[in-house]
């Protein structure tokens, strides 16, 4: 990122459909508004941070898209056609892998066995653990995950971004394009923090679309191109990153506007976005 | 950071630096010392059991009857006896993985027993296999049902259970009637002689010496060319030494267990030869290995044990995996009622199924299961029903009465208890 935009670049199909469209999402549950008419781009070979206060609908719009909520208006465009995401098996089946905050990692199983859990490669009804060694092998070293002593020593004896790294490779391993993270950065020390957000760097030189739930705002400016905020359930800002400083963020945050700001809809998304 | 991020995420930025000695191990003498260093962690594999079957052995042999307890009559009987225990310690060992409970595996064991027991009487007059299988039926339908309650009614495992214990209690004396018992002591009765001959038929000593040759063998070459060929590809593997170690010690094991049971102990007429319970527990523990460690299933258990959760979020159907556990710890649990019956001659109403399932946990703990799931294999059940088996039958060597049985076995479960806590202490990470 060298310099920042004078002007938005209104959303243009000349500059690549995103992988990921929601247009005008809504979901409620029971009397409680969740979201209300949200978009939402998540282009490929880009990093969107989604942001937004506690209660905003971080959760709820992840898990729409991770497909454990289905929305209850609004359509979703993968690829540019529109699709519709019921189950977390329709979600992993179309590329998408969400990472989330408790890492869902067993600690009482090694590397090879979390990353490979609940899709184990079998050959006569038999575990195929070589198989599934290299596998596991060659994509923590394709993230450059170089710090574990041993792909066999179990979860327990990981450090907390050494975890977080394998639960990354986990999402990546199985020819997702989509790749969600809720606060991959939550409760990890100042190097554990720069170990994941380079991992996140990586997924993005691999093409893949990343989406960064956070509210650390020295995570999102690190390492987003673009950024979304949510606000009591409305998607009241996105665009790259580089149009918004601390305190716009801050205040689309807390109050869903910023004089700082024009926030639009009309999403840019090019690749040039980075330097 | 807040406290409640603290308490959502204990763990996230501690690592215990004592990785499992088949990591990183290059050499026998590296892979012992780092080994040494993880049992000083807590994390000690099944040497403490081994520790307590040598103490155990030693004092009951000090301590028996011009030392008894290490004479061939007595460590074959030790084998009958402990076969049991390894049978409701491994059935127990699936529930204990995921974390629960089954109160209910004495009762249960002792209905698959009578149930074949009484299919083998002359009136039905089964041949024995059928008669087998059916008490297997039996209490896999009973593991299925209390299974179901557990996961789709989410009631606590050790409240369904503990029900269960007094519903099959009561099962129990109904199906055994005015009678009281079921005898199957007859010997011209084929069906009556093969379930009676696990316990008190024996292998022809030739036989078992070329079948030890023969497992051993299998056994060698498995373990050698899967270690050798990851070593070859480059993937985490043993050290040649331990591979070695490994086979010699089972070879060693097996040798120890048919030589001792080929010397003559009859007292008048000769008695030679390994029991058919013997290869019999041998065929459930590998199985239940094999299946805990090999399969898909297996490694679903350990998940679910390790965190549900996770589990869930992986695609794991977990409801069936726990069901299915109930189902097998009910199964194997029937396989030890089926010798328990064989060991007595048939079944009575005084079988007290509340020791019984102390007896399992107790073997289960002792060999190295966690209480608090996932971890434990089948080798554990073996083990820890030796230990049990050897406190049972060293007491009743001493003539001690019943109440200092159950005070020892009481005193020897809270020993394995307290192993096991302290071992889950040492190896969950803990933040300084």
């Amino acid at each position: 990122m060298t310099e920042a935009p004078t002007r938005i670049v209104p959303t243009d199909i000349a500059a690549g459909v995103p992988l990921l469209s929601l247009r005008g999402v809504s979901k409620h549950f029971g009397a409680v508004q969740a979201l209300y008419d949200v978009d939402l781009d998540l282009p490929a070979g880009q990093v969107t941070a989604l942001c937004g206060d506690n209660g905003a609908g971080k959760s709820v719009l992840t898990k729409c898209i991770a497909g454990i909520h289905e929305p209850d208006h609004g359509e979703m465009l993968w690829e540019g056609r529109p699709t519709r995401i019921r189950t977390p098996k329709d979600a992993a089946a179309i590329g998408i892998e969400t990472v989330y905050q408790d890492l869902a990692l067993a600690d009482n199983l090694d590397i090879v066995q979390n990353m490979f859990l609940g899709r184990e490669r079998t050959s006569r009804a038999f575990l195929d653990e070589d198989s599934m060694e290299r596998a596991a092998a060659a994509t923590l070293a394709s993230l450059r995950v170089t710090t574990v002593r041993s792909i066999r020593q179990t979860v327990a004896t990981l450090s907390g971004g050494q975890r977080q790294a394998v639960a990354v490779a986990r999402a990546v391993m199985w020819q997702s394009k989509l790749v969600m993270l809720d606060e991959p950065t939550a409760a990890l020390g100042v190097a554990q923090t720069g170990m994941v957000l380079e991992l996140v760097q990586r997924l993005r030189d691999h093409g893949l679309a990343v989406m960064v739930i956070s509210h650390n705002l020295n995570d999102v400016f690190e390492v987003a191109d673009r950024i979304a905020i949510l606000y009591l359930g409305r998607m009241v800002a996105q665009d790259r990153a580089a149009a918004f400083d601390r305190q716009s963020v801050v205040d689309f945050m807390t109050t869903g506007g910023s004089g700082r700001h024009t926030p639009t809809l009309a999403v840019p998304v090019d690749g040039a976005g980075r330097g | 950071m807040t406290d409640l991020t603290e308490g959502a995420a204990p763990d996230l930025t501690a690592a215990v630096e004592v990785p499992p000695p088949e990591v990183a191990a290059q050499t026998l003498g590296e892979y012992l010392s780092r080994w040494w260093l993880r049992v000083r962690s807590g994390d000690a594999g099944v040497l403490p059991v081994v520790i307590a079957l040598v103490v155990v052995a030693i004092v009951f042999t000090v301590v028996s009857p011009n030392h008894v307890f290490l004479s061939p009559v007595n460590l074959v009987n030790l084998f009958d006896q402990s076969a049991v225990f390894v049978m409701l310690a491994i059935g127990e060992g699936f529930v204990l993985l995921l974390g629960e409970i089954d109160l209910s595996v004495g009762y249960v064991a002792a209905i698959g027993g009578i149930v074949s027991a009484n299919l083998v009487q002359p009136s039905p007059g089964w041949p024995w296999w059928l008669a087998i299988a059916a008490g297997l039926a039996v209490c896999a339908v009973i593991g299925g049902m209390q299974g179901f309650v557990i996961t789709r009614l989410r009631m606590p495992a050790f409240i369904v259970t503990l029900a269960g214990y007094l519903i099959w209690f009561g099962v129990m004396i109904i199906i055994l009637g005015n009678a009281g018992g079921v005898s199957i002591t007859s010997q011209i009765i084929d069906g009556q002689r093969a379930i009676y001959g696990i316990v008190y038929s024996y292998i022809d000593p030739l036989v078992a010496w070329i079948g030890l040759v023969v497992i051993i063998g299998a056994f060698g070459v498995y373990t050698w060319r899967r270690d050798a060929g990851r070593r070859r590809s480059g993937l985490v593997a043993p050290p040649v030494g331990l591979t070695v170690l490994k086979i010699a010690l089972v070879a060693i094991a097996g040798i120890a267990v048919v030589a001792i049971s080929n010397v003559d102990r009859g007292t008048f007429l000769p008695i030679v030869g390994v029991p058919w319970v013997v290869p019999l527990v041998l065929v459930v523990v590998v199985a239940c290995s094999m299946l805990l460690e090999r399969t898909s299933f297996g490694r679903h258990v350990y998940a679910v044990g390790g965190n549900p959760q996770a589990a869930r979020r992986a695609g794991i159907e977990v409801s069936r995996v726990r069901l299915l556990s109930f189902v097998l710890c009910s199964m194997i649990a029937g396989i030890g009622g089926i010798i328990y019956c064989s060991q007595l001659g048939g079944m009575t109403t005084n079988i007290n199924g509340g020791q019984l399932v102390l007896y399992a946990v107790a073997a289960a703990v002792i060999g190295g299961t966690s209480l608090f799931g996932g971890r434990g294999r089948a080798i554990h059940g073996l083990l820890g029903g030796l230990v049990i088996g050897a406190i049972y039958n060293g007491l009743y060597l001493l003539g001690l009465p019943v109440q200092w049985q159950l005070i020892a076995t009481g005193l020897v479960l809270l020993a394995a208890v307290s192993i096991d806590s302290l071992s889950r202490r040492g190896t969950v990470p803990t933040r300084e």
